[in-house]
Order: structure tokens, then sequence, then C-alpha cells
């Protein structure tokens, strides 16, 4: 065994650990007598998927896809990847009921996660989709659904792994009858403008998203473009397809110097993307992966934030709370902090789990190079704001908050605890991530 | 845990009263750390830098008494401090040291040997023990607090100077051998500092306090570069003291 530096999609606060690849539940099974996590495809941006000195199960080996029932009903693989599953799928006329911006993630990550995209605010995220999931624990394998076992079944979704590890998920498909979205695109002059927008709007459309752009202070402070729309339908388009999207053909080769995303280089492309935005157009018909995975064209592209890497701060609050995002953009870009094209998007209902993210009203997501000496204080400063206004910091992107914080944010963390503790009495299921939030580790 | 902006939340400071010690924990407790762990040969002194701790932030703090002559004893207190950090620690600062009156002490051989212990055997001792347990926790960072008085050794401090420069080159050397382990090692090499340590010395051109090292060392800590300089101008001041010829270099050094 063989210990191996991880970090995650941030590139930050890497540690080492002994890396094996369960080939079954037994394996699973076998690996759960230590201090241990599960991992995917490392696309949290934090620290959630490597425990040092510990072992970490890469899911890569639990493979396998089922054949797809007429009503929709896939059972995957843990560690199959969203990529492979669309590839499937897509071609037969089906594609999952939500995804998040990337196809690099693995269908156990979604659920640890409990990721959600962008028709949240109408259905959801990634675990009101899922009939049943096999989740295998120190205490034994066991199969979860909403009626059977519901409180162990909601409290691994979102638990970043830490109730034990996924090796199959079972969810339900949504039809589509060709590869296109026809999207309807709006550009917005500032950050109110598009926000009533957005609050008066979205719900007609099945998926929504704004880029709001953070770097621009003044009269145009968070300008951003508005895209929204839904599956296109085969009488919709010239010539309808079922093609599975591409995988990415451009890949960064090596780290970027550290200054290369500065607020210069960063302001030039916002200014690009929102120039090449139409200001008003309708029904204009993208491919999926156009629509849904944009970064995934260019692999590797977290190497562009250089050696010293990056944090994603993405947090929500209710639609009381709509301010906060006026100020938290307010704070950014009057601090001078580079952030590039910083996602807002309305949440629509909470599920039941205790540690899933999203809760009806806003969310935004801030991609921040680390450097600027401010910005650990200025996002200290963010999490009071968000906290004071009932909101909440999502851990799959997580790679700073304090353990306070994170208690004060997740009020049913107690109730996660004492579920995590009667499957997994001895504390095995630890990660950096759990150890720092001081989530069920013992140790600090 | 370390954070993303490599903020600790456990701390282990060997040679936990020392001013520099103190004033880089006053800074951490107030950023993220909540565990300290403060070891060192006083315990009212530490005592009152727990309590200090305590004032910034931290919610849990233990103190270990030791006695750096005691070259012999490292291992156990190494051992013992990270046993009172619940889980894998992020920093360990290592700051023993021993400045004295060498005039009293430079003819007398017992007195400069007890130097060596203090200010490099002991640490050695000590970094030797860390580096096998943090490497075993995959993560990990130590701080070693040397001084720029190892880049150049002075006539009048020969004794601490020397044993720094013992420190401060084999610290380098462990440096490169955690390369690859997940552990990383910094030294801060501070100019003249204002502290009880240099009470009654006279002060020399680029004298700080405590706090502005302190700053210096947390700008370090998040940076990760190597040698941490403070004040940072002092690196290309040194760079040249090094190259002094020496008649010119004891007219500068011995004033």
């Amino acid at each position: 065994m063989t210990r191996q530096r991880l970090t995650g999609w941030g590139r930050t606060s890497a540690s080492l650990s002994s890396v094996i690849s369960p080939r079954n539940e037994d394996e699973v099974a076998a690996a759960l007598s230590g201090e241990v996590i599960a991992r995917g495809l490392g696309r949290s941006y934090g620290d959630a998927a490597q425990l040092a000195g510990g072992v970490v199960l890469d899911n890569a080996e639990l493979g396998g896809v089922s054949a797809i029932s007429a009503d929709g009903l896939v059972t995957v693989g843990a560690g199959v990847s969203l990529e492979d599953l669309l590839a499937l799928s897509i071609p037969q006329g089906w594609f999952v009921p939500v995804t998040p911006g990337t196809r690099q993630v693995s269908i156990g990550g979604m659920i640890g996660a409990d990721v959600h995209g962008k028709n949240h605010h109408r259905e959801g995220s990634i675990g009101a989709h899922v009939t049943e999931m096999r989740l295998v624990t120190p205490i034994g394998a066991m199969t979860l659904s909403p009626t059977h076992e519901p409180a162990l079944f909601w409290a691994t979704m979102g638990a970043m792994g830490l109730t034990g590890v996924l090796t199959s998920v079972t969810l339900r498909m949504i039809r589509i009858e060709t590869d296109q979205v026809l999207v309807d695109t709006d550009r917005f002059g500032d950050l109110d403008a598009v926000m009533a927008e957005m609050s008066r709007g979205d719900d007609a459309y099945r998926y929504s998203v704004a880029w709001v752009d953070c770097m621009t202070r003044g009269s145009h402070m968070g300008r951003a473009i508005l895209t929204r729309g839904d599956h296109a339908t085969a009488s919709q388009v010239d010539d309808a397809h079922l093609k599975a999207p591409r995988a990415a053909r451009l890949r960064v080769p090596l780290d970027a110097p550290s200054g290369l995303l500065n607020p210069f280089s960063i302001r030039a492309f916002n200014e690009l993307w929102f120039r090449s935005a139409p200001r008003h157009e309708r029904d204009e018909a993208q491919s999926l992966a156009t629509f849904f995975h944009p970064l995934d064209g260019v692999g590797d592209w977290n190497r562009l934030y250089g050696r010293r890497g990056f944090v994603q701060y993405q947090f929500c609050v209710p639609d009381a709370a709509g301010e906060t995002v006026v100020e938290a953009i307010s704070r950014l870009s009057s601090s001078r902090v580079p952030s590039f094209l910083a996602v807002l998007k309305r949440f629509g209902a909470a599920n039941p789990a205790p540690l899933s993210f999203p809760q009806p009203g806003w969310t935004l997501a801030l991609d921040l190079p680390v450097g600027p000496e401010k910005l650990p204080g200025i996002l200290d400063g963010l999490d009071e704001l968000v906290l004071g206004a009932g909101g909440r910091v999502y851990l799959a992107k997580d790679a700073r908050l304090a353990p306070a914080t994170f208690a004060a944010m997740y009020p049913r963390l107690g109730e996660f605890l004492a579920l995590k503790a009667r499957v997994d009495p001895e504390g095995h299921l630890t990660s950096d991530l759990a150890r720092r939030l001081h989530l069920g580790s013992p140790h600090g | 845990m370390d954070n993303a902006f490599g903020q600790p939340q456990n701390v282990v400071v060997l040679g936990g009263s020392s001013d520099i010690a103190r004033a880089i924990v006053r800074k951490l407790c107030a950023a993220r750390a909540n565990t300290v762990v403060l070891a060192g040969r006083n315990q009212e002194l530490l005592d009152a830098a727990a309590s200090e701790a305590r004032d910034y932030g931290a919610t849990s703090t233990a103190t270990v008494l030791f006695d750096a002559e005691d070259v012999n004893d490292a291992a156990r207190v190494v051992d013992e401090c990270l046993e009172r950090v619940d889980g894998p620690v992020d920093l360990v600062i290592v700051a023993v040291g021993l400045l004295g009156h060498q005039s009293a002490m430079e003819d007398d051989a017992t007195a400069s040997a007890r130097m060596m212990n203090v200010n490099l055997t002991w640490p050695v001792a000590a970094l030797a023990r860390l580096r096998a347990r943090l490497v075993v926790q995959g993560r990990g960072r130590i701080l070693v607090i040397s001084s720029v008085a190892a880049v150049r050794v002075r006539r009048t401090q020969y004794l601490y100077g020397g044993a720094k420069a013992g420190l401060d080159r084999l610290a380098q050397g462990v440096a490169d051998s955690l390369e690859g382990t997940g552990v990383t090692l910094q030294l801060l090499r501070p100019g003249f500092v204002r502290s009880k340590m240099t009470t009654g010395q006279k002060e020399i051109p680029f004298t700080t306090g405590v706090n502005e090292v302190a700053d210096n060392a947390l700008r370090g800590l998040a940076s990760g570069e190597r040698v941490i300089w403070s004040p940072p101008i002092l690196r290309y001041v040194f760079f040249a003291l090094r190259h002094l010829p020496a008649p010119l270099w004891r007219r500068l050094a011995d004033r």
C-alpha cells in the first residue's frame, strides 16, 4: 500500500494517505477496520476526500451500470463517473435528474455532496431522485431507501462519506428526446436587476443559472448573464440527435505561475465573457455539454490557479436575505480580491437530509485564488454575514470553515452525529475535513 | 487540521514561554488555533502563556515541563506534547533557546557546552522525534525559530550564534528530507527583537518588536516559503553582511 499525496480540486491542504481500490463489498468491508474515507474523482474543492495518515478508498473499481428500466430506474456502481453514465444513457434517451457543473464526478461522490444543479428551484438536489443505495458501514453492509432505514438514507445524503462507503446507487432518470437544450439568455447591467428577474421568472424554466461579475465596482456592480432553458423536444430542433458529449480534448499541461489569475487578467476575462453574451436571445439550441458542463471542455483547469491553488466559497441564504448576496459581492468587489465569474442561482425546497446544503433562497459560488493576505479575513467575515442571515456554506466546496461556525450553520449536526455513531461506533469514518470541522471524528 | 490558508487548529510549542512564540500563538489563536500545548521549563510562565492563548481564542490548552539541558529527555517531551493534542498536530513551533551573557561563559567549558545543549542538541533531538511522528501522520508543519545570528556569527554572541547556525543548517537538511512526506519545515530568522531575552542589550538597526516578528511568521506560514526573515529586508542585508571581509564585519558587529 503506497502513500499518495492527495488534495481536493482546489489543490490546497495536501496530505498523504494510503490509497486502495476495493473491487467489491467484501473488500470495502475489510478496509473499514481502521480510519478510512471514500474518494471518487476528487472534485470536492477542499479536504473532504483525503485522510492524513489513514486509508483512502478510491471507488474507481466499484463499477457497473444496469439496464435502464422503462420508468427510468438505473442502478449504478458508486465509482461510475457521470460522464460514463451519460455516455450510456443519452443515446437511449435518458438524462440524469440532477447534474452538477461537471461530468467528472463519481455517482458516489454525487450522493456524498448531495449535488444540486440548475434545476434545484424545481426539482431539488440528487437526493430526491435516489430510490435505493447500498452502503457499507463498520457494522455491516445495508440497503437504504426513503422507506427502509430512511434516517440513515438521508443522513448519508450530503455527509461527505462519513456514514460509510457507497457501493451502488439506484436513481430515477428523466426522458429526453434530443441532446439539445433550448436556452434563453439575458444580460443585466447590475445585480438587483438580475435578482429581480430570477425571483419573478425562474419558476417558468426548468433550468436557470446566472453568471455574475464580481470585479466590477460602482453602478455596474454584479452585472450578470442569466441563462435559462429546458430540454428540446424532437419537434423543436431541426435535426434531433441523441449523442453523448465528448470527453475533453484540451488539457492544462502544467501548473500555471501563481500570479496568472490576477485582478487584471480576471477583469479582462470577465469583460470578454460579459460582452460575448447576447443581450437578449430566445430559444437558442445548445448542446447538453455546453449548457451543463461548460468547464469540462478543458481538462485540469484547476492548474490555472498555480501552486497555491484556490478556494471556492459557496453559501446559501433564505429568500428574505437576498441582500446578503449583494453585500457579499460588494465586499469582494471593493476589496479588489480577484474572483472569477460567480455563479448565482435560486434554490427550491430542502430535502430531509441533516447535512444537505441547499435550502430555499439564493446560492452564490465564488472561485478565489489563494494568495491575497486579506482573503482569509474577508471569508471569515462572509461566514458571519451568512450565518447571521440564517444561511450556510457548502461542505463540498469548503476548505477553511472554523468548527464552531460550521456547527452553527448546520443546526441538525447533533442528529447527524447520533446516526453516525450508530453505524460507526468507533469513529473509523473520518477525513481531513471531518477532523478540521470536528465532524464526528474523535480528533480535532 | 490546517485549512486552505495554512491556518493551523492544533499547535504545539517547544519553548512555549518564549516572547516570540507567545506573540505567534496569540495571532494563531485569533485565526483558527483552538488547541495549544506549551512546553517549557517554568510552570508559572507556561501558565501565563496558556491563559493568554485562551484569551485569544484557544479552547483547550495544556502545558508540559522540561529542562532543555537534559538532551535525553527531548523525545519524551515531544511524545507527551503530541499526546495532549487530540488527533493530528498541525504545527509545531521549536522556540527553545537561551541567549545568556557570553562574556561570563566563553572561557568556561561547562557553560559553553550547556549553551550548545540548550540551543542546538536538545532542539535537534526534538526534531528527530518530531520528524518521525509527523511523517507517520502524513501531514503537519514545523517552524524552527532560528536567528540572523546564525547567518553570520558575531564575536560577542558566538555561543548563541554558533548553536543557531548549527540548528539552522541542520533544519534545512531536515526540510529537504521531508519532501514528499506531506510534512514541511520552515525556518524563522528574526533580527534583533525587543524581548525579555534581549532586555538590557543595545538596539541595532532593523530592531523590531515581537508582534512584527509574529506578523512576518504568519505571512511566511501562509506562503510556505522555506526561510522567513523578519523584517523581510534582512534577507538582503545579511546577504551583504555574509560576504563582508572579517575586519569590517568585526568593526560593524562588535560595536
